[in-house]
Formats: structure tokens, sequence, C-alpha cells
């Protein structure tokens, strides 16, 4: 199979001194067979040198990670950071992502933390690695190693150049067989902490702009995606769920599809049925044709909206989560001289893929081989184990990128489907979702209800801060059975399911300012965990964080209105958690031209539009963001635009500046698309939004201008950034359209409906 | 089962499949082309845009056999990693995507603009890619990489 990494060297074209490639690498057999890697064997060992790196005899070093590209570009990051400790140029870098059978479980790639966590790994992979040459150098240049400098990949000694060895010749094709320190795991994991890297002053690589790897291929239709991925005798399949959330298979009518070509076989396995036939056309329309009965729905779900909000309200949680409990609180609310309080409703959200999920399984003779573009290959392993009920070392996930995933998707769930089909017909399966299955059956981001209550002083002070947000676990995360686990009769119950949820992080309720008596809690409501559903759950980008922002940032502008102060003003004087927020403020307001005045906005005389501004500053692990949105809002129709956004940034350490703004415009823009337009709309049996039309997102019309500042901290670290900025996108928006009309919603998304009902209600009140 | 002879990428080739069969699944399955992308079957994110005649076309939601007469473009049929398409390059000297799913609508539909407008505004160029969905959100990007790729093309005179 042609390797997903193709695309680097070569041809080609060299712009500012960057080599963009389009040729193909050619594929990296020279690493087969060298490092702790084997087809079925389990996982390679950490403390083996061999399972990171590889040193080729043709000059290339592959590495080997867990981490994979989401389609975010970390992948050329990492190159980057791997060649800068190798001291060897980028172009020799090349990776092994995702493979269980190559691969250390590094965890899965999610929640920004790839850099951040494993960056520094693989870093001190690459360091031991280095060193380990460097010792070979010394005894075959005849140098001490303090004498020893490397030049990409060539070591040579310091006083007499000519002296030279290169990794290759002392190390190519053969392994290390050094063992270095590994202890913890996953991204806990702490690899050869006994070697010093590279100090960040000296690095030439990390923190430029090096070009993408992957996307020359992807421009000419050369990349290999999941959805790409064919492998010699692969059928195809398609699997038929129930129209409507939680029901059992009564009967499947095989007569129905009779006259339908090239249909292989019908598969049942307790409430599963999916179709395998040879063409994917004769699969789709034997799926659409197939007459299949289910039970009435065991349970419903909220039929409404307002449902919803109260089921999350009244329901008592099964785990409280107080994040900050300082002070106290009660007290401190008798003695304010105003109180304020507001309650701010965020909608359940789709992850919205633009390619649905596919993957191809080989099951045979009790061993699974499944392509797919899983987050977490290791995590995959064990679903598809635990379905199949086969041991783990008997499964192999090789990672293949799908389209952008912003959180954990169905690429688990269709390899699920993709091994079940193919061990009912002993061969290769392919099955990709249709474009409904993925918007009814993808894991949403989850509704919240939050509420904040906040006591000020005579002098417009915070000095109390109470907030709530209430919302549900990740019912499709880990310890919970995927669709077709639970189709087959596992449960969360069963051996290796000891899930009820996995609550997740807790960031963006008012914790990036430190006030007094402050007391910030989330609740984690009980949520369908033993059912299948259309509104499952599970993490999407800055779980949580985005629409704890959106309710705590806009709480903070509430107060600056009653208090008569600038917004900006109101957050620079109340005390922050890191001092660096204040920089970050400054350097967004300063490039956005914010000028210092109290909201709402002056009325822009009898026009029809008008325009104003907001800011929203967010801290996700270290991570700090500060948006400022400009918007124009129509008051006779409560359409609005949002402008212009400017963010100032401060993720630490900056490996690829182009990748990073690349990261925060795409931030940006879904933090618009969520803001403005999306919502998925339910009734009591399942999603009704079932396709683009009616689960709009962004489109070109509605893309604002995107102003970035960097602010690079070496001496920090990589703090992450995948998702950093987003979580102050929509609190900002919000803010700019009250600025712009004195209209406050609540409620996302800010539709056309909700501004012009907000505007009436202002009107009918003066 | 018919045999149905298209011409792709110029070369005619003949494929015995459902003539009903939407155009994209015989491109991709039959003809292994995989720059066009299933991604709704709806013929409402663009990601499976192909030309036929100069003019873009969903190739999920059209039959093959509605296509026989046809001379049908795909992005492998624009460039090549050798000698890359105006379009191709000016995608990677923008950067202009991230996962790059939808990549394939963004530059088929772009190069049916240039085309027939060697100068398109921004606001046309927005409008003519207005229905194509990215999810990653490179629409800056895109744009710029469609604005290069017009002026890049201009100045050598291309047609």
């Amino acid at each position: 199979m042609k390797s997903a990494a193709i695309s680097r060297r070569d041809f080609v074209k060299n712009t500012t001194g960057l080599v963009i490639g389009f040729s193909l690498l050619g594929s990296h057999l020279h690493a087969a067979g060298l490092g702790e890697h084997s087809e079925f064997n389990g996982s390679p060992l950490p403390t083996a040198l061999d399972s990171w790196l590889v040193v080729g005899s043709d000059g290339v070093i592959t590495v080997f990670t867990s981490k994979v590209d989401l389609g975010t570009g970390v992948l050329t990051a990492l190159s980057q950071v791997m060649a800068e400790e190798l001291d060897v140029s980028f172009q020799r870098i090349h990776m092994i992502t995702g493979d269980t059978a190559q691969t250390i479980d590094q965890s899965q790639t999610s929640g920004s933390r790839t850099l951040h966590k494993a960056g520094p790994q693989l870093r001190q992979a690459a360091a031991a690695g280095r060193h380990e040459l460097l010792k070979l150098a010394a005894v075959r240049l005849d140098a001490p190693v303090e004498k020893l400098t490397v030049n990409d990949g060539v070591v040579s000694v310091i006083d007499n150049p000519a002296t030279s060895i290169s990794y290759w010749k002392l190390l190519g094709g053969k392994r290390f067989d050094v063992t270095i320190t590994a202890t913890g795991t996953a991204a806990e994991m702490k690899v050869a902490p006994e070697i010093t890297p590279k100090n960040p002053k000296d690095y030439r690589i990390v923190g430029t702009s090096i070009p993408r790897i992957d996307l020359p291929a992807k421009f000419i239709g050369e990349f290999q995606y999941s959805q790409d991925v064919r492998i010699p005798g692969m059928l195809h399949g398609r699997v038929i769920r129930p129209e409507h959330s939680i029901a059992r298979l009564v009967s499947v009518d095989e007569n129905s599809i009779k006259d339908i070509p090239g249909i292989v076989k019908v598969v049942k396995e307790d409430h599963f049925v999916g179709i395998v036939g040879t063409t994917e056309w004769s699969a789709i329309r034997a799926s659409q044709q197939l007459k299949v009965e289910w039970s009435n729905p065991d349970a419903k779900l909220p039929a409404t909206r307002d449902d919803l909000y109260s089921y999350l309200q009244k329901t008592k949680p099964f785990k409280e989560q107080p994040v900050a409990n300082r002070g106290d609180f009660d007290s401190a609310l008798a003695r304010s001289s105003r109180v304020f309080e507001a309650t701010y409703h965020w909608p359940f959200h789709m992850h919205g893929m633009i390619g649905p999920s596919c993957a191809v399984a080989d099951v045979r003779d009790g061993k699974a081989t499944v392509w797919a573009g899983s987050q977490g290959t290791h995590r995959t392993r064990k679903a598809v184990a635990d379905l199949l009920r086969v041991p783990e070392n008997n499964v192999r996930i090789v990672y293949a990128e799908g389209s952008g995933c912003y959180g954990r998707l169905c690429a688990d769930d269709v390899a699920e489907d993709a091994a079940l089909l193919s061990r009912a017909v002993g061969k290769p399966v392919r099955v990709q979702w249709m474009r409904h299955e993925e918007h009814a059956w993808e894991p949403k981001g989850s509704a919240q209800l939050m509420t904040v209550r906040a006591g000020v002083d005579p002098q417009g002070k915070i000095t109390a801060w109470d907030f709530t947000d209430r919302y549900f676990p990740y019912t499709a995360g880990p310890g919970i059975p995927l669709l077709a686990s639970t189709q087959t009769g596992l449960t969360p119950n069963s051996p290796g399911f000891p899930g009820n949820g996995y609550e997740y992080g807790t960031t963006g309720g008012g914790d990036v300012y430190a006030f007094e008596n402050q007391r910030i809690n989330c609740p984690v409501i009980p949520w369908m965990q033993n059912a299948m559903s259309h509104l499952r759950t599970c993490n999407l980008r800055a779980p949580g964080a985005v629409g704890r922002a959106f309710a705590s940032e806009s709480f903070i502008d509430e107060v600056a209105f009653h208090t008569g102060v600038d917004a900006l003003q109101f957050r620079l004087r109340s005390p922050r958690n890191q001092e660096r927020t204040g920089e970050i403020l400054l350097a967004a307001a300063k490039q956005a031209g914010w000028i210092e005045r109290p909201s709402p906005a002056p009325a822009n005389g009898n026009s029809d539009t008008c325009v104003g501004r907001g800011v929203a500053i967010s801290d996700r692990d270290g991570a700090i963001v500060a948006a400022v949105a400009e918007v124009e809002v129509e008051k006779s129709t409560g359409k609005v635009k949002v402008k212009r956004v400017t963010v100032a940034h401060d993720c630490g350490l900056i490996a690829n500046p182009d990748g990073l703004k690349n990261q925060i415009e795409g931030n940006v823009v879904q933090g618009v698309s969520r803001t403005l337009f999306e919502e998925v709309h339910f009734d009591e049996n399942g999603v009704t939004n079932l396709d683009w039309d009616s689960y709009r997102t962004i489109r070109f019309e509605d893309v604002p201008e995107i102003d970035i500042v960097l602010i690079n901290r070496p001496e920090l670290g990589f703090l992450g950034a995948g998702e950093a900025s987003i979580i102050p996108v929509p609190s900002a928006i919000a803010n700019a359209v009250f600025d712009a009309t004195g209209a406050r919603v609540r409620d996302i998304p800010l539709t056309p409906e909700r501004v012009l009902s907000t505007l009436q209600k202002i009107e009918s009140r003066t | 089962m018919s045999r149905i002879s298209l011409t792709v990428n110029g070369k005619v080739r003949a494929v015995d499949v459902d003539p009903a069969t939407p155009l994209l699944y015989v491109l991709r399955n039959e003809l292994q082309l995989n720059g066009p992308k299933f991604g709704c079957g709806l013929s409402q994110c663009g990601a499976c845009t192909v030309l036929a005649e100069g003019r873009t076309v969903r190739s999920c939601s059209v039959s093959v056999s509605s296509m026989q007469n046809r001379k049908i473009t795909t992005l492998e049929g624009l460039g090549s990693s050798a000698h890359p398409g105006f379009l191709q390059s000016a995608f990677v000297e923008e950067q202009a995507a991230q996962c790059g799913y939808c990549a394939n609508g963004m530059i088929m539909t772009a190069q049916a603009l240039l085309d027939r407008n060697a100068n398109p505004s921004d606001a046309e160029i927005k409008q003519a890619l207005n229905a194509n969905l990215c999810r990653c959100g490179t629409h800056v990007r895109i744009l710029r990489a469609v604005q290069r790729a017009a002026q890049e093309r201009n100045q050598k005179g291309r047609v």
C-alpha cells in the first residue's frame, strides 16, 4: 500500500528557501523489520529506543508515534521537533503514525495535547537517539563527544571538519539495541528524562513556517485518506440502522432486495443489520431498499429544546465537579451592593465532518486488520477486539486520515461496522456512512445549561462569582460500547465496559479570573448511558469550554455594562489567574483598534445597520487567547454579520507560525459558524436535521476578515493550539452584538429570529 | 450492467456498470481516481465536483450514463506531481487546506470560474465557491489561493 505520508522530496519548487514537494517520497521499506514492530505482536516497548526511531541506510529517519494528523498539520510540526533535536534536515524525517502494531500508545490525538504532551516525549527519544549516535561517532572518529558537531546528520570533529561520518554510515539499517528510560503511560509517559535536550534558543527548524508535508499530495488527488483505502478482493458494505433512536430489530425481509444484483450477503447479528455487495452502488441501493422492521423506541428523547433544558435543570447530577472554590461566596454575595444573575443556553452541536466516516476491515481466522481515521487507534483496537471477542493482540488498527476531525467521531463506529461485515463474509469490506447517517449518529457536542451569579462592591468590582454548568458526559466515550457493540449485546456493564460516561474538562467558567470569592461547578447530568441514540455525546473541539466561556465572558460584559465600564478595562481591572492575560488582552485590543467606551455603542443615526465590537479571553491549559469581534447587525431582520475577528494568541513555544495561523483561522471560522448558525434539531425520536441544508454551517459569504497576533514564549514550551482559539469567539461575537444593538442574546446560535425577538423585547420596554 | 464509455482526463475509458450509478462511484471505484470525494451524495457540499465540458458537475448526483458523451476532467486531470496545475501550485503556496477533503471541490470549482473569468473579483470568487463547504475553516486561504492563481496565470499569459 502506498504510504499516506507521501510527497516530500525530489521536485520542486523553492519558495522562501523551503522546498515544497509534489512528487512521491517513495516507500520506506527500510524501516520494516528494524524496530520493535511486528504485525500482531501487541505494542512496541517504550523502553526500546528502536521503538521510537530507525535510522535508514538511505539517510531517512523514520519516527513512530501513535499521534496522528487529523488534518491540522501537526505531523509537520512533530517532524520539525524531531529534525531539530536530531540535527538533521526536515526532509529526512518520515513519520509512521497510529499503527497499533508499530507505535507506542501515547494516548489519543485530542485536546490540543499532541505538541504539548507527545512533543516532549518524541523530542526526548530523538535526544536519546542523537546521544547514542554521538557515542558511536566518538569511537569511529576517535574524538570525545564534546568535540563533535552535527550538521544534517553528518557528525564531524569541531576542529577537523574533514573527519566526519554520517548517522546512516554509523547505524543505517541496524538497530540501536539500546534501552532508555520510560516511566508512566500514555500522555503522562516520561521518556528519557535524563537526557538534556537542545536549548530552544538554538532552534533553527522549530519556529519556522515549513510547508505542510501532506498538502501537495492532497491537491493532486494522490493522498490516501481512509476513504481511499483499497485492498485486493475488497467488497463494499453499508449498515442499516433504525430511523429512530433506541430501537430493536424485529425482522428483515431479504426478498425486498432480490432485484438488486451484486449482493453478497445480508448480515444480521443480534440487532445489527448490514449489507455487503460487490459494488458500492449495489450496497447503497440495497441499504436503501431493504425492508427492516424495528421496534418502537425503548425510550424517548426530550421532544423539544425546552424539554432538554428543563431536563438539564431538574435532573440530579451523578457527579458534582467543583473546579474553583475560593473564599466564601455566600457571605460575599450577601455583603455585595449589587447582585446580577443570568442563564445561558448552549445547544447540541455536530462535528460535521465533510467526509462521512469510512473504514476498511479485513477479518479472517480470528485476526483483524482495520484501516480507519480514528483519533486513538489503540482505543479503537480495544473496541474492535471486544466486539469480535478476540484478544487485543489479534487486532491491528492502521491509521488512515479521514476528513477534518474535531473530536471523537464515528471513525471508531465505522471500524466496528466494517469489522462485523468483514467477519460475516470472510473478505475485506469497506464501509462509508452516508450523509444522513453521519448527521444522525455522530456523537454530538453536549448541550449545556449555564447559570452565573455575581456580587459587586460599591466600586463596581466583582467580589463574589458563582458559575454552574450543567452538562452531559461523553456517552460515546471510553467505557461505553459503540453502536455495533451495543447492537450485538455489549453493555456498559459488560466486562471491559465499566463506564457511566466520561466527564471532561472544566475550563471556561470564569477561571481566567481570580475573584476573591469564587465558585465554579460543572455538575454532570446522566444521559442515556445504556442506549444508542442520535444524541450520544462526545468531545467536540475544546469540549465544554466554548460554551462555558460564552456564558462567563458574556456575563462579564453584562456586569461591565451595568457598572458603566468599558469591557476591556473591566477585564484588565479584574484579578486574573495569569499575569500574561493582561498583555494578551492589550495585544488584541491594540491590533483591533479598540477605543475605550462603555457598551452599547452610540446609535448609528437612523440606519438599519448597527456596528459593534466585543472582546473575550480564555485560558486552555495555559494557552491564552484574546479575541475581539466586530459585527454588523441589521436591526429590521436581526441578521448578524461578523466583519472582522482579531486574535492575540499565546500558546508558549511556537513550532510553526504559519501552521499555527492556519489553526487559529480555522478555529475562528468554525467559532463563527457555531455561534451564528449551528444547532442540532431533534424530536423525541431523534435528530431532524440530517443534511447540510438543515444543519447549516458557515459559507464563504459569512467568513470574516481575520487578524492574528502571535506571541511566542519559548521558555514555556508547547502549550497546545488545536482548540484554544475557538473558546473566546462566541462570547466576543455575542458581546459585539450587544454593543451594536443593546440586545443581550444568551442562547446560541445567534439566529436572526433570536436577535430580532430580543431587540423587540427591548423596544417594547422603552 | 452495461458497457459505458467515458472520456476522462483526455482518455477514453470503458466500464461495465449499472448505468444509474452516480458518476462519483465509477470515477473512484472503477477508475481509481481519488480526487473527487464522497461528502453528501446530495449536491450540497461540493467535495465530489468534477468538470464536464469545463462546467462544474456534482458527480455524486449525476448518473454515469448521462456523462457518456461529455469530456470529464477530475482533479488528477489538472496536474500531477511532476506538472502541477496552476491552481494546485497556488493552493500549496498559500497552504490553503487543513484536512484537504474539500480541496478537490474548491480547486475544480475555481478552475471552472477562472476558465470563464480570468480576473474575478473577491465577491465573484466567494460567490462561485459559496456552495462548497469547508469544515476546517480554511476559507481565507482558499480565497487567497484562487486570487494568486488568477494573477500568476494572467502574468504568464497561460490560457
